[in-house]
C-alpha cells in the first residue's frame, strides 16, 4: 500500500486480449494517478483502451502486468470474490446503455445495489429515495425501468451508483446515447457529485463534457499521449444553448 | 470593423459612445467589449471616405458632441456589402505552421505543439460554457457562442486526427516539399 490521497494509482499496467486470429494489446503499460476528489475524463479513438482501462481501475478486470489501487488496496492481490466485495462498496459504475434490471422498478434497482454492499433494508430504502429527490428524479421511484426515458434511466443508474457513497465513480460514455437535453441534465448531476467531493472517471468520446472535467487523458493505441488540465474556475455547468459533439 | 460601425448607424444618426454602447450590447459577451479610440479612429476613417458626416450638437455647459449620420454613398456601401457574399471561412491554420516551422528549425515534437494547442481549446471551450450561461440562443451573442463552440469542437476532433496520423516526432517534409515550395 502505498501513502497517498490518491483515489486511484495505476502504475505500468498492461492488458492484453486474445482474439481469434492474434493477441491485442488494449492497454500498454498505464501510470495514472486519479486525487481523491478529482474528475478525470479519458478520451481517444475507438479501440485506444479507455474502456479497458476503466474496466481495470474499477476491478471488473485484473492487469496481467502492473498494479491497480483502489483507495490503497492492491487490486491485483484480491481473489474475484474479493474484489466483488470492494467493487460493490467502493466503486460506482455508469455505462452508455444504463444497465438496469429490468425486472424491477427504479427504486429496487437502487435499493439492492445498497443491500448487496450491506446496507439494511430500511437504510437502503432511506438512501435511495433521498438520491432520487437529488436527482429529480423522485415521480418515478417505483416505475418500472422499461417506462423511463433514456435520460431518466441513466440518472436511475447514476442513482444506483451513488447510493454506496464509493470512493469512485466511473462513467463510460454516460452521456453517449441521451439526446442533448438529457445529457446536460446527466453532466449537471455529475458536476454536482463533483463539487460535492466526489472523485470521477469518465470516458467520453464528446470534447465539450471532456472540458467539464479537472483533467483530460487522450489516449492512443492503448497508452496515454497527452495529459492537459484544466483551470477549474468554478467549473461549468454546460451552458443550454452551446451543441454536445453529436 | 467598417461596415459593422456603418451598419450601426443605419437606424439613426448617434455619437461615438452610443455606438460603443450598441457594439457592447450585441457583441461584447462573446467578442468583448470594443475599444472608444478605436470607434473614434473608425468614424474619422468613414468620414474622410463620405460614408458619414458629423453634426456638432451643442450640450448644456460642455462642450459640443459629434453626432455622425451615414451619408448616401454610406448607405450604398452598407448595401453593396451586404449584398456581397462572404468568403468561405476556412483560416489557414497556425498549428500546421508551427508544425512545419518546428520541422524545418529541427526542433519539431509535433505531439507537444498539438498537446499545447489542444489545451487552448479545451480551456476556451470550458470557459465559453461559463461564458455562455445566461445567454439566450436566439440572441447575438447566444449565435457567436454556438459558432466558436462548433468551432472549438472541429478543432479538437482535428487535433485528434492530426496526433493519431503523424504519431510521435515531427511532422514529415520531404526535400520536395521545401525546394519546390510546396509548403502550405
Amino acid at each position: 500500500m502505498t501513502i497517498t490521497d490518491a483515489a486511484l494509482l495505476a502504475r505500468d499496467v498492461h492488458k492484453s486480449f486474445a482474439t481469434a486470429t492474434r493477441r491485442v494489446e488494449a492497454v500498454r503499460g498505464v501510470d495514472l494517478e486519479v486525487r481523491a476528489g478529482e474528475w478525470l475524463a479519458v478520451m481517444g479513438p475507438s479501440g485506444c483502451g479507455k474502456s479497458t482501462l476503466l474496466h481495470l481501475l474499477g476491478g471488473l478486470d485484473v492487469a496481467d502486468r502492473g498494479t491497480v489501487e483502489l483507495d490503497g488496496i492492491d487490486l491485483g492481490t484480491r481473489s474475484e470474490s474479493e474484489r466483488a466485495v470492494l467493487r460493490r462498496s467502493r466503486v460506482g459504475y455508469v455505462f452508455q446503455f444504463y444497465n438496469l434490471v429490468p425486472d424491477l422498478d427504479a427504486r429496487e434497482n437502487v435499493e439492492i445495489a445498497a443491500q448487496l454492499a450491506g446496507a439494511g433494508r430500511r437504510d437502503a430504502r432511506r438512501r435511495t429515495e433521498a438520491l432520487f429527490d437529488e436527482l429529480g428524479l423522485a415521480g418515478a421511484l417505483d416505475a418500472s425501468v422499461t417506462e423511463l426515458s433514456g435520460g431518466e434511466q441513466q440518472r436511475v443508474a447514476l442513482a444506483r451508483a451513488l447510493v454506496n457513497q464509493p470512493a469512485v465513480l466511473l462513467a463510460d460514455e454516460p452521456t453517449g446515447a441521451l439526446d442533448t437535453d438529457s445529457a446536460r441534465a446527466v453532466l449537471a448531476l455529475l458536476r454536482r457529485a463533483h463539487d460535492d467531493g466526489q472523485t470521477i472517471v469518465m470516458v467520453t468520446h464528446d470534447h465539450r463534457v471532456a472540458a467539464a472535467a479537472d483533467r483530460i487523458l487522450v489516449m492512443q493505441d492503448g497508452q496515454i499521449r497527452d495529459e492537459r488540465t484544466l483551470a477549474s474556475a468554478d467549473g461549468p455547468v454546460l451552458a443550454d444553448l452551446l451543441p454536445l459533439d453529436r | 470593423m467598417k461596415f459593422v460601425f456603418l451598419a450601426l448607424l443605419a437606424p439613426g444618426r448617434t455619437h461615438g459612445y452610443e455606438l460603443k454602447r450598441r457594439y457592447d450590447a450585441l457583441f461584447a459577451a462573446v467578442w468583448g467589449p470594443v475599444n472608444i479610440g478605436q470607434i473614434y479612429v473608425t468614424l474619422g476613417r468613414l468620414e474622410k471616405d463620405g460614408l458619414v458626416t458629423p453634426e456638432a450638437v451643442g450640450q448644456d455647459g460642455r462642450p459640443d458632441r459629434k453626432d455622425y449620420e451615414l451619408t448616401d454613398r454610406g448607405a450604398q456601401a452598407l448595401d453593396a456589402w451586404l449584398a456581397q457574399s462572404d468568403a468561405v471561412p476556412l483560416p489557414k491554420s497556425d498549428l500546421v505552421l508551427k508544425l512545419v516551422g518546428a520541422s524545418l528549425r529541427g526542433t519539431g515534437d509535433a505531439r507537444s505543439i498539438i498537446g499545447e494547442h489542444r489545451q487552448h481549446c479545451f480551456q476556451a471551450l470550458r470557459d465559453l460554457d461559463t461564458a455562455a450561461a445566461d445567454l439566450e440562443p436566439d440572441s447575438v451573442a447566444g449565435l457567436l457562442a454556438q459558432g466558436n463552440a462548433l468551432h472549438l469542437q472541429a478543432e479538437l476532433s482535428w487535433l485528434d486526427h492530426c496526433e493519431s496520423v503523424l504519431g510521435s516526432g515531427p511532422l514529415r517534409l520531404t526535400t520536395d516539399d521545401t525546394t519546390s515550395g510546396a509548403v502550405p
